[in-house]
C-alpha cells in the first residue's frame, strides 16, 4: 500500500519502491500543490516534507532511503509539470557536500534543521577548508577552534559549549552568499595534525566572519578568502565528534572529486567543440603543426569522453573504480592543451581579451567564453579540487601500491611540525 | 635550389642542395660579453628600482599603461634608444647583441616601456630606409616610434598592407602623402609619437604619420597582455611623410619583423628566467607535509627540465643576435631563436603558475603578469609553430606531397 504522506506505511514498509509508485507520488502532490499558483519556495518546501526533494534522502528527509537512479523519474515528472526547481548549479556545494555530510555524519537535530533549507536553496552553503598554509596539505591546517564552557549569561543559553574560531580560509566559492560553511578547524594541536582536527558548521553571518573577494589571473574573483576572528560557533553546531573532523572531512573531499571529474556530453560536447568548430570555420588559420594538435586532441578528448561514460557505468552499478582519479587529470590537461590550441591557432585575435574588470560571478561558465578566458581559467583546472600532482601520487601509492615517500609528518604533534 | 631528389652527402653527412647549411663554418660568439653584462646590469638595477611587479600590475588598470617616465631614463639616459643607430646618427653604435641584453632584462621585468616597439622594430626600419631625421630623433630620444603592423605579422613575407595611399589635398606640401585605412592588434603603438605605416598605392611604400595628425585615431585595446597593450589605428586621409618606396619599403619592413622577431625571443628568454627564478625560491620557501615542496623529487625534475630548456633557448637566443647583422643564416638563426624562446618562455610562465599552486592562480600574484606576455608574445611575430614550419623551405625539409592519403 502506498502512502502519500512520504512515511512508513502500516506494513512497516517506508513508501514508495517502483518508479509507477514514485510517478503516482509526484502526480498526487501536484495535484494538490499547483505549481503554477504555489510561490516557488512554498512549493519546494511542500515537496521536500513530500518525500520528493531526493529519493535517496532519508524517509522525512526529503526522501524515502531510495536507489538514486529513481531519481531521474522524479525529476522528468516534475520538469514535465514545469514546476520550479531549486536551481541546483546555485546550491552545487550545499547539494553535493554539506547534505552528503550532514546525512553520514550529523546528528538528527542538525539534519532536521539543516537539510531542507539547503534542499530549498533557502540557505547557501559555502566550504572552509583550505588556508593559505594548507592546500594540498590541508590536515596541517591551522584555523584554531578552542572551546569554551561557560554559559553566556547575557542571551540566556545554557550552559552547553562553544567554539571560538580564529584563522583564514581561502578558496571559499560562494562565501559571499552563503548562510553557512563547512569548516575544519584544529581542535587539538598538541596530537599528530590528522588526529587534532574537528568538522562544524559556520553560520557565515556571525560576528568575526569577514569575507573578501580573492581576485584571479582571469580578472574576476570566483572565489573569496575568509577571516574568522573570534568567530562563536556554538556546539550544536559541530558535526561529528571532536577530533573526528578528518574523517568527516573525507568524506566531504570524495563527494568534490567525483564532481569534478565529468558530466555526461554528447561527442564534441565538451572544450573539444569549440576548438573544432573554429578550425572548420578559418582554414586561413590552418596549419599541418596545427593540424597535427587538433586530430591529437580530437581523439584524445573523444577517448576522455568514453572513459568518463564507463567511469559513469561503473558508479551506476555501485562499483566505483579507480579510474575517477584519472579522470579529472585527464580533463584539467585536456582542457589546457586544447585551450591553447584555441588562442594560439586565432593569431591576432588571440592577443586580446574580452573584459578584465573585476566582478563576482556567481557561477562559472566555461562555456561560451573567449578562448583567451578559457585558456587562463582551464589553468586552475590542474590546481583545484586537487593538484594534478597530488592525484598522480594518490594513483601511483592508492592504486598502483607503490611505496609512499617517507613521512615525517604523521606522527609528531602539529605544534611541532615545521611549517 | 637544386631539384635532386638525392643529393650528394658531404664527409659530415649534410645535404648540398641549398639548404642553409654551412659545414666547416665557425659559429659566432655566443657569450655576453663584458660590455653586455655592464648594460645589463644598468637595466636591470634602474627596473627592479622603477618596475616592480606590483607596480607594472597596478599599472595595467590605468590609463596610463606605459611607463613613460622610466621609458624616458632607460631611453636617454641610459641610453637604450639609440643602441642600434650608428654613431654618425647620435646612437650608440652598438649591436643587436646589446639590443638582446636589453630585451632579456625587459622581458625579466615584463616592463611597460616600448623598447621593442621602438628601439628595435621602428629603429630597425629606419635603418633600413636611412631617415635621418627619424634616426636622429629615435636615437635622441626625443621620439619614440612604432611600425603600424599587427603584433601577430610574420616575418618573411611583408604582410599585405591595410592603409591606402590616397590622393594629396589641395594646400598639401610636396612629396607629402595622405593615407587612409585600418591597422588592428598593432603593439607599443600608444606610446608613440611616430608611426611607421606600410601603405600601398602609388607609390607604394613606408610612411611616417604623426600620433597627433588630423584623421587618425589610436584607439587601446583590451589585450591579453596588459603590460603591453595594443591599439588599433584607423586613418582618414591622414597626411604622411614618404620614407622608403617599393622594393625598398618592403626591404625595411622585413627587417623590421626579423629584427622584432629575434629580439622578442630575447625578451621571452628573460620571461622564462624569471619564471624559473621564482619558482625555485618558491619550492624552496613553501613547506606542505613539512618539507619544502621542493624537496619533492617529480618538483625537482620539472624545475631540472625547465632550466635545460631555458640554458638551450639561450643558445638560440645568442645565436640569432649575432647573426641579424647581416649574416646569410639570420633567417634560420631567427626561426630557431623564436620557436625556441618561445617554447620556453610558455612553457616556463605555466609551469611558474602550476608550481606554486593556488597562489599562482591569483591576481594579486605576478605569476599571471608573466604567463600572458609569453603567451601573446608566442603568437607575435610567427608562433613556434609558424617559425618551425618556415624551416621546412630553410632547411630543405619539404612536407609530404599533396594528394589523396
Amino acid at each position: 500500500m502506498l502512502s502519500t504522506s512520504g512515511g512508513p506505511d502500516s506494513a512497516g514498509q517506508t513508501g514508495p519502491v517502483s518508479a509507477d509508485g514514485l510517478r503516482e507520488l509526484v502526480r498526487d502532490f501536484l495535484a494538490s500543490h499547483d505549481p503554477a499558483s504555489l510561490p516557488p519556495l512554498e512549493f519546494l518546501r511542500a515537496r521536500f516534507d513530500a518525500g520528493l526533494a531526493a529519493v535517496h534522502y532519508p524517509a522525512g528527509l526529503g526522501g524515502f532511503g531510495l536507489p538514486r537512479a529513481l531519481q531521474a523519474v522524479v525529476e522528468a515528472e516534475f520538469a514535465a509539470a514545469r514546476a520550479p526547481g531549486n536551481q541546483p548549479e546555485r546550491i552545487g556545494i550545499g547539494l553535493g557536500m554539506a547534505a552528503p555530510t550532514i546525512l553520514a555524519f550529523g546528528t538528527e537535530e542538525q539534519k532536521a534543521r539543516w537539510i531542507r533549507p539547503l534542499w530549498t536553496g533557502e540557505e547557501v552553503w559555502c566550504q572552509l577548508f583550505s588556508e593559505p598554509g594548507a592546500g594540498s596539505d590541508l590536515a596541517g591546517l591551522a584555523t584554531r577552534a578552542v572551546r569554551h564552557d561557560e554559559p553566556a549569561a547575557a542571551d540566556g543559553a545554557d550552559g552547553t559549549g562553544r567554539w571560538v574560531v580564529n584563522g583564514q580560509k581561502v578558496w571559499t566559492s560562494m562565501a559571499h552568499q552563503a548562510r553557512w560553511g563547512l569548516l575544519v578547524a584544529r581542535t587539538d594541536p598538541d596530537v599528530p595534525k590528522h588526529a587534532g582536527l574537528t568538522y562544524f558548521a559556520c553560520d557565515m553571518t556571525a560576528d568575526g566572519v569577514e569575507v573578501r573577494p580573492l581576485r584571479q589571473l582571469t580578472g574576476e574573483a570566483e572565489f573569496n578568502e575568509v577571516f574568522l576572528t573570534g568567530a562563536v560557533i556554538p556546539d550544536q553546531d559541530r558535526i561529528g565528534a571532536v577530533g573526528e573532523g578528518w574523517k568527516v572531512a573525507q568524506g566531504t573531499l570524495m563527494n568534490e572529486r567525483v564532481s569534478i571529474g565529468g558530466t555526461a556530453l554528447p561527442r564534441e560536447g565538451g572544450m573539444i567543440g569549440s576548438a573544432a568548430r573554429s578550425w572548420r570555420e578559418h582554414p586561413e588559420w590552418r596549419t599541418p603543426g596545427l593540424h597535427d594538435r587538433m586530430l591529437r586532441l580530437w581523439a584524445d578528448a573523444e577517448v576522455a569522453r568514453l572513459a568518463s561514460e564507463r567511469l559513469r557505468q561503473q558508479l551506476a552499478v555501485g562499483h566505483p573504480g579507480p579510474e575517477g582519479s584519472a579522470a579529472k587529470l585527464v580533463f584539467a590537461r585536456l582542457n589546457q592543451e586544447i585551450t591553447a590550441l584555441e588562442v594560439e591557432m586565432s593569431g591576432a585575435d588571440g592577443l586580446r581579451y574580452e573584459d578584465w574588470s573585476m566582478r563576482r560571478p556567481e557561477s562559472v561558465s566555461f562555456y561560451g567564453r573567449d578562448p583567451g578566458y578559457r585558456y587562463l581559467r582551464a589553468r586552475g583546472n590542474s590546481i583545484e579540487g586537487g593538484t594534478s600532482e597530488i592525484l598522480r601520487n594518490i594513483i601511483a601509492e592508492r592504486v598502483l601500491g607503490l611505496p609512499t615517500e617517507p613521512r615525517t609528518d604523521t606522527r609528531v604533534p602539529w605544534k611541532d611540525l615545521p611549517r | 635550389m637544386s631539384t635532386s631528389t638525392h643529393p650528394a652527402p658531404s664527409h659530415d653527412g649534410a645535404a648540398h642542395d641549398g639548404a642553409s647549411v654551412q659545414p666547416g663554418r665557425d659559429l659566432p660568439d655566443l657569450l655576453y660579453g663584458e660590455a653586455e653584462e655592464e648594460l645589463r646590469a644598468a637595466v636591470r638595477d634602474l627596473l627592479q628600482e622603477r618596475s616592480g611587479w606590483s607596480d607594472v600590475l597596478a599599472r595595467t588598470e590605468t590609463s596610463e599603461p606605459y611607463d613613460t617616465g622610466l621609458w624616458r631614463v632607460l631611453a636617454a639616459e641610459v641610453g637604450c634608444a639609440g643602441l642600434l643607430i650608428p654613431e654618425s646618427h647620435g646612437g650608440a653604435g652598438a649591436s643587436y647583441r646589446e639590443a638582446a641584453v636589453v630585451a632579456e632584462e625587459a622581458g625579466r621585468a615584463v616592463a611597460p616601456v616600448p623598447f621593442l616597439g621602438s628601439a628595435v622594430v621602428a629603429t630597425a626600419a629606419a635603418l633600413s630606409a636611412g631617415d635621418e631625421e627619424l634616426l636622429s630623433g629615435l636615437a635622441g630620444a626625443t621620439l619614440t616610434a612604432a611600425l603600424a603592423v599587427p603584433f601577430a605579422s610574420k616575418p618573411g613575407a611583408s604582410p599585405a598592407p591595410t592603409v591606402r595611399v590616397g590622393p594629396p589635398q589641395p594646400g598639401d606640401p610636396a612629396g607629402q602623402a595622405r593615407l587612409t585605412g585600418a591597422v588592428s592588434g598593432v603593439a607599443d603603438a600608444l606610446p608613440a609619437s611616430v608611426l611607421l605605416v606600410p601603405a600601398d598605392g602609388v607609390p607604394a611604400g613606408l610612411y611616417a604619420v604623426e600620433a597627433g595628425a588630423p584623421g587618425l585615431t589610436v584607439t587601446p585595446v583590451v589585450s591579453l597582455d596588459q603590460t603591453r597593450p595594443l591599439a588599433d589605428l584607423t586613418l582618414d586621409s591622414v597626411p604622411a611623410r614618404p620614407l622608403a618606396s617599393g622594393p625598398d619599403a618592403d626591404r625595411a619592413v622585413s627587417a623590421a619583423l626579423a629584427a622584432g622577431a629575434a629580439m622578442l625571443a630575447c625578451e621571452q628568454l628573460g620571461v622564462a628566467e624569471r619564471c624559473l627564478e621564482m619558482t625555485v625560491a618558491y619550492l624552496k620557501e613553501r613547506y606542505q607535509f613539512a618539507r619544502p615542496v621542493g624537496s619533492f623529487q617529480a618538483l625537482k625534475h620539472r624545475a631540472a627540465d625547465l632550466w635545460v630548456a631555458i640554458s638551450q633557448a639561450r643558445a638560440a637566443a645568442r645565436y640569432a643576435a649575432a647573426c641579424l647583422a647581416g649574416d646569410p643564416d639570420a633567417p634560420v638563426a631567427v626561426a630557431l631563436a623564436k620557436a625556441a624562446c618561445g617554447d620556453a618562455a610558455t612553457l616556463a610562465a605555466r609551469e611558474c603558475v602550476q608550481l606554486h599552486g593556488g597562489i599562482g592562480f591569483t591576481w594579486e600574484h605576478p605569476a599571471h603578469l608573466y604567463l600572458k606576455r609569453a603567451t601573446s608574445t608566442a603568437i607575435a611575430f610567427g608562433t613556434p609553430d609558424w617559425h618551425r614550419a618556415s624551416l621546412a623551405r630553410l632547411a630543405a625539409l619539404p612536407p609530404a606531397p599533396a594528394g589523396p592519403r
